[in-house]
């Protein structure tokens, strides 16, 4: 079903003809040239090239995006904000945010896929801190409901080889770089409230948190 | 270096840090190269903890997804001008996360951009309103020679309030306790001209306080309208406005 995404296809940037809208504004101004703009996507490849297709409003790249992406995302926001349907609407929110700003997502910078997690990442802590006068947690839906307990999660995570050597680098932190990153990643927290958690003095759960990520970047040999 | 900023990088990275620490550090990355390197990297690193926790989504969602980005139009290319080019390590506005002070201060200089000043704003705008040197654009607009308010209270104790600089062409909103907005839903705001059309001129995710430069041509608008939209935001207003301010009616 995927249409060939090469310059040769039939249509110049791989858009389902008439299904997406040309966009005058960003042609008119001139900033991507035609022939740079293609010349430029034959160089991308795999999500990077999706993301720059998205940008030029390609729904059919966007939708491949979404399946090679997806399971990540909600996963994250999952882990996040606990509550299922929520982490639904944030994940939501996130893709919708992720198609409207694709053209600044810069390949120099870093990864798509880490651009994009950054988004869901961001969307997910938000929300939990904006829910969170009430209840942080939707502790009685997640009561009822085991369908996101550690356990599946965890179950999922086996399948994959690289979540493994993720798995293995964490566990070669110190306990407590391992435990300040986990709660701020995964739970949402600040680090002054890692910190209080963790029994930490004040101020250096940020230093742990870095050390971590810096250990963890050097260990799996990314950035 | 600020050394104590530095050290947000990691705590910034995965969102560990409150909105202030956010502001200050966003604020810092744009002079400091060795922050927004270290930045994009451990990026990287935390983007690999995710692969740990993928989980498939409900099948519904990817429809849901879809349909609405069938509804939403893409943001077109920052553009770059010859006439105020950015420094080359700015110029990539990559990540939305990342301060936009760099664009805005080539857009305040390239005033008459209003088609870059639409692409501006996207990504909580109200971090991203500052500018590269020691004025934001925001205050640039607050305090700017011939800036007009107008306020609104709501029945909550929260309030509203717009300034506008017709000389900047741009209005900025400035909120104090707002509610946050229902779940899936966002604050869209709005530029109404003499003629009665509505511009998008920005969306709020987040309740609270915030300074918010409105996005869009703000020289001429009578009105500035607050409605609230699906998150993705609409292009046109769908439900009956919160708050609309009289900008005609503004006070020095």
């Amino acid at each position: 079903m995927t249409p060939p995404r090469s310059g040769s296809s039939g249509s110049p940037l791989g858009e389902p003809e008439g299904s997406s809208p040309r966009f005058p504004a960003a042609a008119g101004a001139g900033v991507v040239p035609e022939q740079a703009g293609l010349t430029g996507l034959a160089e991308l490849s795999g999500l990077s090239g999706l993301l720059a297709l998205s940008a030029r409003g390609d729904e059919t790249a966007f939708a491949q995006l979404y399946d090679e992406t997806s399971a990540r995302a909600y996963g994250l926001a999952v882990r996040v904000v606990r509550n299922p349907s929520l982490a639904e609407e944030v994940t939501q929110e996130a893709f919708l945010e992720i198609w409207r700003t694709a053209s600044r997502y810069d390949p120099a910078r870093g990864s798509a896929l880490s651009w994009l997690l950054t988004i869901v990442h961001r969307k997910a802590v938000d929300r939990v801190r904006s829910v969170e006068a009430s209840t942080r947690r939707d502790t009685n839906y997640q009561r009822t409901n085991h369908a996101v307990e550690h356990d599946s999660t965890a179950e999922a995570a086996q399948a994959s080889m690289e979540a493994r050597r993720v798995r293995a680098a964490l566990d070669s932190l110190t306990e407590v770089q391992r435990q300040a990153l986990e709660l701020a990643y995964f739970k949402g927290y600040t680090h002054s409230e890692v910190a209080t958690m963790l029994d930490l003095p004040l101020g250096t759960a940020k230093t742990r948190i870095r050390d971590g990520l810096i250990r963890l970047r050097d260990t799996l040999g990314v950035g | 270096m600020n050394e104590s900023l530095h050290a947000l990088s990691g705590a910034y990275v995965v969102d560990a840090v409150d909105e202030h620490e956010r502001e200050a550090f966003e604020q810092h990355l744009v002079d400091c190269a060795d922050c927004q390197a270290e930045v994009d990297s451990l990026r990287e690193a935390a983007a690999l903890m995710a692969d740990h926790a993928a989980t498939e989504p409900p099948a519904d969602l990817r429809a849901a997804v879809l349909a609405g980005v069938a509804t939403i139009r893409p943001l077109p290319p920052e553009v770059v001008r010859p006439s105020a080019p950015a420094p080359p390590s700015r110029s990539a506005e990559v990540v939305q996360l990342r301060p936009r002070r760099a664009a805005f201060t080539r857009m305040l200089v390239a005033a008459a951009a209003v088609a870059a000043v639409a692409t501006g704003a996207v990504w909580q705008p109200w971090h991203d309103n500052t500018s590269s040197s020691n004025l934001t654009a925001a205050d640039r607009v607050l305090t700017a020679a011939d800036a007009r308010s107008v306020s609104i209270g709501f029945e909550d104790g929260s309030s509203a309030q717009v300034v506008r600089s017709v000389k900047l062409h741009r209005a900025v909103l400035v909120t104090r306790g707002m509610a946050s907005p229902p779940r899936g839903k966002a604050f869209e705001l709005w530029l109404r001209d003499a003629s009665g059309a509505m511009s998008p001129a920005g969306l709020m995710t987040t309740g609270g306080d915030h300074k918010f430069l409105l996005q869009g041509d703000a020289g001429r608008a009578t009105q500035v309208g607050i409605t609230v939209e699906p998150a993705g935001g609409s292009s046109q207003p769908t439900t009956k406005p919160i708050a609309m301010l009289d900008l005609t009616r503004g006070s020095a």
